[in-house]
């Protein structure tokens, strides 16, 4: 076994499972939180990369980040005012976003499919180097993503917990009592998707610095991998406050990459890598339900036997 | 301080499903006024509520709430200044926050300046909280890190009845809000209504189908069918009205039988 687990899966599966953690974030908002499944996921994180992408070439690597974001704002916005103000059934929103990103995206990339950084500085060029330490050089990138990650989620964690985060929140729980009380849920919403957005396209701003490189079908998939992630973090943590969910969801992407890496290792092709992913959700998806039904069973079971004991009929 | 002024609502209209909901209403409601309503299933109770609250625009008439015409007010602009119970004791709360941050919802209505949109709960909050929740016996003070969703259904429809007339409501709207109740938690929730209507003076409306109640509450019973309002009574002649009379003057204002056997047996 020890094989399978060396340092440098666990370091890379830690990087990648941090820094997609943001998109799972994203979801936990607009799906956990406002009971929305938002489908522009996908094209909203090759848009966060290529616009990372692009002014990090311009010689920002800095800026990159605020520039995704906002362009994660707007692309939050578009799906909000979509389902918000034009009767648009919220899933079709994200659809009709997701397909518009596209065309979007490769604007933004020049009209190419694919840029990459290779000659330009980015945060993690930078931070090469800084420290003449052999650790430093094998874990500056985790330090840096679990750097970004952490500020975001305490940022996050308290903007739930604040009076608009407490309407954003109350949106999603129950919309009877929305429309009974003073919340507006079309500003909710809006704002509950902007902030979403800006997450996953942060997220693929970082990783377009990360692998040096953009990919107009980078986004494939987002959603599903993203979900898995959140529902892995959901089940290991089970209740809790704000901050212990958000980091629930961080942990749940970082197994989430462990278990690909391990399946990597384990020889299955990459070709293959959709299909894990897919089987990987289903099972972390089905998997409290099953519990469930098995700890049912085995009361029954129990139930039985005990009733047969006692001489009664089983029927 | 409510006046609605000829109000219609006609649902589907030039469809086979037409229904005329509201039909020319007509009800002013002094400062103070508590009055009860009571009618046959789609006599049109709950849409005279929702065209109050604004979840539809009425199709003709004028609804003033305390001298502001709030006809086309967008509901949730309407509700900081209405309180609205549902029957349903689910309806009127979030269950996956806790009591804290419902409460703190509800308060937001007391607020109205843009910049409270980032602050967070205050300890001064929390304790008036707490204080408000001791009111209601029922240990709640000691749960409020609990979800909401761990309440029983009078729980709920006491805390959701807090959460209405935190910030003193200008009218509070009751929609049978004790029905799905038990006898001994609807009474409790009853008299709780009753105590804190009075000791704010809070206009109020509530639907009920019991008889009684009707004529107990309140100063005042209306009576609803085919979205009218068929009866108006008050004063001397609602105090020596008992509940016989009340259902026979529901057959003859309705022109009508009684067919619901829910008004009948709610004795």
């Amino acid at each position: 076994m020890s094989s399978i687990f060396t340092l440098s899966i666990v370091q890379s599966a830690l990087e990648l499972g941090c820094i997609y953690s943001l998109v799972a974030l994203a979801l936990f908002i607009s799906f956990s939180i406002l009971n929305i499944a938002d489908l522009s996921t996908d094209g909203c994180f090759t848009l966060g990369c290529a616009v990372g992408a692009v002014v990090t070439i311009a010689g920002h690597p800095f800026l990159a980040f605020p520039a995704a974001m906002a362009a994660g704002v707007a692309s939050g916005f578009i799906t909000a005012f979509l389902q918000t103000r034009m009767g648009v059934p919220s899933i079709l929103a994200g659809i009709i976003v997701n397909t518009g990103l596209y065309t979007v995206n490769i604007a933004v990339m020049g009209f190419s499919s694919n840029v990459n950084l290779f000659a330009c500085d980015t945060i993690f060029s930078l931070a090469k180097d800084k420290v003449a330490a052999d650790w430093y050089n094998s874990w500056y990138k985790i330090i840096l993503v679990v750097a970004i990650v952490l500020l975001v989620s305490v940022i996050l964690a308290w903007f739930l917990n604040t009076r608009l985060g407490l309407s954003i929140r109350a949106t999603g729980d129950n919309e009877h009592m929305v429309r009974a009380s003073s919340i507006n849920p079309v500003f909710t919403i809006t704002v509950g998707l902007c902030l979403s957005n800006s997450l996953t396209a942060l997220s693929g701003a970082i990783l377009a610095q990360y692998q040096k490189s953009c990919d107009i079908n980078l986004g494939t998939g987002m959603v599903t991998i993203a979900l898995a992630s959140l529902i892995i973090g959901e089940t290991i943590i089970g209740k809790g406050g704000m901050f212990k969910k958000v980091i629930g969801v961080i942990l749940g992407s970082c197994l989430y990459r462990f278990i690909v890496a391990v399946a990597l290792r384990m020889s299955v092709p990459a070709e293959c890598l959709k299909l894990v992913s897919a089987l990987i959700v289903a099972i972390a998806i089905a998997f409290p339900y099953l519990k469930g039904q098995a700890s049912f069973l085995k009361t029954r079971k129990t139930l039985e036997r005990a009733g047969r004991k006692d001489g009664g009929s089983v029927c | 301080m409510l006046s609605l002024k000829q109000i219609s609502k006609t649902f589907n209209p030039g469809t086979v499903n037409e229904k005329k909901a509201l039909d020319q209403v007509n009800l002013e409601l002094a400062d103070g006024d508590f009055a009860t309503i009571v009618g046959s299933n789609g006599a049109g109770k709950s849409t005279l509520f929702n065209a109050i609250t604004g979840a539809f625009y009425v199709d003709e008439g004028q609804i003033i709430l305390a001298g502001e015409n709030i006809t086309y007010r967008k509901e949730h602009i309407r509700s900081k200044e209405i309180g609205h119970l549902f029957q349903d004791p689910l309806k009127g709360t979030a269950p996956h926050m806790t009591i804290e941050e419902n409460m703190a919802l509800a308060y937001l209505r007391a607020s109205t300046s843009s910049h409270a949109f980032f602050s967070r709960i205050s300890s001064k909050e929390k304790q008036m909280f707490k204080e408000q929740l001791a009111l209601l016996n029922m240990g709640l003070e000691d749960r409020m890190k609990q979800p909401v969703g761990l309440l029983s259904g009078g729980q709920r429809q006491a805390l959701t009845l807090l959460m209405a007339t935190m910030v003193t409501p200008k009218i509070l709207l009751l929609d049978e809000h004790t029905a799905a109740l038990d006898p001994a938690t609807a009474q409790k929730v009853l008299d709780l209504t009753k105590r804190i209507v009075a000791e704010r003076r809070i206009t109020c409306l509530m639907v009920t189908h019991n008889m009684h109640q009707a004529l107990e509450l309140g100063n005042r019973t209306l009576m609803m069918d085919s979205g009218r309002i068929v009866l108006d009574i008050s004063g001397e002649e609602r105090s020596a009205l008992t509940v016989e009379d009340l259902l026979q003057q529901f057959s003859l204002q309705a022109g009508k039988q009684l067919d619901n056997d829910r008004i009948l047996l709610s004795k």
